[in-house]
């Protein structure tokens, strides 16, 4: 059954190629952009002929934005430390908060488990404005407006519920009965869970942090309506940079670069977890 | 010896642990949507008054006021049928393309399995950002897009800044980014599909498309009502695409619930309305998210039961 016709080998491979073509395009081109100063952007023909040259990440890294007419000084790289202390500070409450329930969720049904389960699940899937806009006003007065520490407590609508989830099904994977035995042997259920539970599922937790964090990372809407200039993540950062650069598309550009690179970079590297953990736990190995 | 000292203390602190130790577990997690649970109830006590921070003498009860005066409020069913338009053009287009490059990849081989690992960056792009990228690649003096048009004989082809083309312009970027979503998940089912059934109907000389129709659509269908459910539920909701590109603009033209509710927030300051939007977003993606999630769990099952 596996025999193809010249004719539709062919066509697969047009077909195939323009699949990479679209999907890959805008990332190529917006890289070669980075690459440019705003005089060869602004050519017309666009062209792929020019010198490539990295003014634009050394200005962003540097801080200081110098045009023609005047210098202004950009604090893209603190968004970009953000983004990294938003990010890890919400995978690691999560993983603390969230493994240890997925634990409890998939060894003891006890009264109210699938209620709180399906509660955190809810979450995931609810209009986040309607939670965040009341939450301004309360923020203001608990203190928590514009802290590190009240973001990433509103960051876990998104990361605890997928950590649950998917290391729940990890856990409830495991045989009962191995767990039993290293009971029988002598053990506390903490060095059971610790010893037995955790390495058997650790495929599983590190899909679902590894998930979590590119989902924390690419998040717009928490840091945009709670956070201020200067505690928001690269995805606020890149559009309040576009406002006020104005027409320095190159470094635009390379703003969009260094964001997306680190996401990017870590899907290539561990891209076997990622989609196991995408595929939402419906499709094992 | 030891372990027998060790033995009733071991006995008691597993009976205190069978029964609280799952709560002791859960608390943090339960916690956190307690936590969660006080600012909707919020916003159910604000869709239900008459609230703009910008008249807080006026601040009261209205009861259901904010939700009656959506029926003869243009600018909500505006907001309504956008927000339709959007989720159900991504979510066809998404499916209809996943599908189609799914199955292009099938067969494992190493130009298919590297091509699905380059089909993760844009899923991994965060979808923001993504739409600055599109605004960079349509703008209308640089804009390599708007080029490309220009090629095709539009002369002046304005992407999100015309009335005309605003939704064209966020579905495309809706669709580079959550198409490999769809892609992925299809792709899995594909895989896990049985043989025999494909065997079988080859030995019986049955035609490929008819194949496609008889076996492998059927059997897919849970994968792809599973994926289009997710799909619909985050995509009635989008706001970042949306935002960044236009904030809801030209005019009202794309101004879906949450970016709607945000301006009323924000720049309107009526913080009844905005919430009594969100209220009705919210019935919308319950009863999908229900559905989504019998659909998941039976999947799931399935998958589980086969392996």
């Amino acid at each position: 059954m596996d025999h193809m016709s010249p004719l539709e080998r062919i066509l697969r491979a047009i077909a195939l190629a323009l699949v990479v073509l679209f999907f890959m395009f805008p990332i190529f081109w917006i890289v070669l952009m980075s690459l440019q100063t705003n005089e060869t952007i602004l050519r017309s023909p666009p062209s792929m002929a020019f010198v490539p040259t990295f003014k634009n990440y050394a200005a962003i890294i540097a801080g200081r934005l110098d045009s023609n007419v005047a210098s202004m000084s950009i604090h893209f790289m603190g968004n970009l430390m953000n983004s990294v202390i938003l990010s890890v500070g919400s995978v690691a409450l999560a993983l603390v908060l969230g493994v240890p329930a997925a634990y409890a969720f998939a060894r003891h049904k006890f009264k109210g488990s699938e209620d709180i389960a399906f509660t955190l699940l809810s979450f995931r899937f609810a209009p986040p404005l309607l939670v965040l806009l009341p939450l301004t006003l309360y923020f203001q007065s608990l203190g928590l407006a514009n802290t590190y520490v009240g973001l990433i407590w509103v960051y876990q609508l998104i990361c605890l519920p997928l950590i649950l989830w998917i290391v729940r099904g990890y856990f409830e994977d495991i045989s009962p009965d191995i767990e039993h035995a290293y009971r029988i042997a002598g053990h506390g259920w903490f060095a059971t869970f610790r010893k037995i539970a955790l390495p058997l599922a650790g495929p599983g937790i590190a899909a679902a942090g590894l998930l979590a964090f590119i989902f924390a990372w690419n998040n717009f809407v928490f840091a945009l309506v709670l956070a201020s200039a200067d505690k928001q993540p690269v995805t606020v950062g890149a559009l309040a940079f576009v406002t006020a650069s104005g027409i320095q598309y190159g470094q635009i550009a390379a703003a969009i670069v260094m964001s997306i690179a680190p996401t990017l970079l870590l899907a290539l590297w561990a891209q076997k977890y990622l989609v196991e953990g995408l595929s939402l736990g419906a499709v094992k190995g | 010896m030891s372990v027998q000292a060790d033995m009733p203390v071991m006995r008691r602190s597993s009976r205190l642990s069978r029964t609280m130790l799952p709560y002791l577990l859960s608390l943090p997690a339960l916690l956190v949507c307690i936590g969660i649970l006080i600012p909707f109830g919020t916003a159910v006590y604000y869709s239900l008054q008459r609230y703009r921070m910008s008249q807080p003498w006026n601040r009261g009860m209205n009861w259901g006021e904010n939700y009656l005066n959506f029926f003869t409020d243009p600018d909500f069913w505006n907001t309504l049928q956008v927000s339709l338009t959007y989720a159900g053009l991504t979510v066809v287009l998404e499916l209809l393309l996943g599908l189609g490059i799914a199955l292009l990849l099938q067969k494992r081989s190493r130009v298919n399995n590297f091509v699905s690992i380059m089909l993760l960056m844009p899923l991994m792009t965060a979808p923001a950002l993504a739409a600055l990228m599109f605004k960079l690649m349509t703008n209308s003096n640089f804009g390599i897009l708007s080029y490309f048009m220009q090629l095709a004989g539009f002369q002046d082809f304005r992407w999100a800044s015309s009335p005309d083309t605003a939704l064209l312009t966020v579905i495309l970027v809706d669709v580079w980014v959550y198409t490999p979503f769809i892609m992925i998940l299809l792709l899995a089912g594909l895989r896990s599909l049985p043989t025999q059934p494909f065997e079988a109907a080859a030995l019986d000389g049955v035609p490929r498309l008819e194949q496609f129709w008889r076996i492998t659509l059927p059997m897919l269908s849970p994968y792809i009502l599973t994926a289009a459910l997710f799909r619909l539920l985050d995509s009635i909701q989008q706001f970042d695409i949306i935002y960044a590109m236009t904030q809801g603009g030209p005019g009202d033209k794309l101004m879906v619930f949450q970016v709607e509710a945000y301006l009323n927030f924000f720049q309107s300051t009526n913080v009844g309305r905005s919430a009594a939007l969100l209220m009705i977003l919210w019935a919308i993606t319950y009863v999908l998210s229900n559905i989504f999630v019998k659909n998941w769990l039976r999947l799931r099952e399935r998958a589980r039961g086969e392996a």
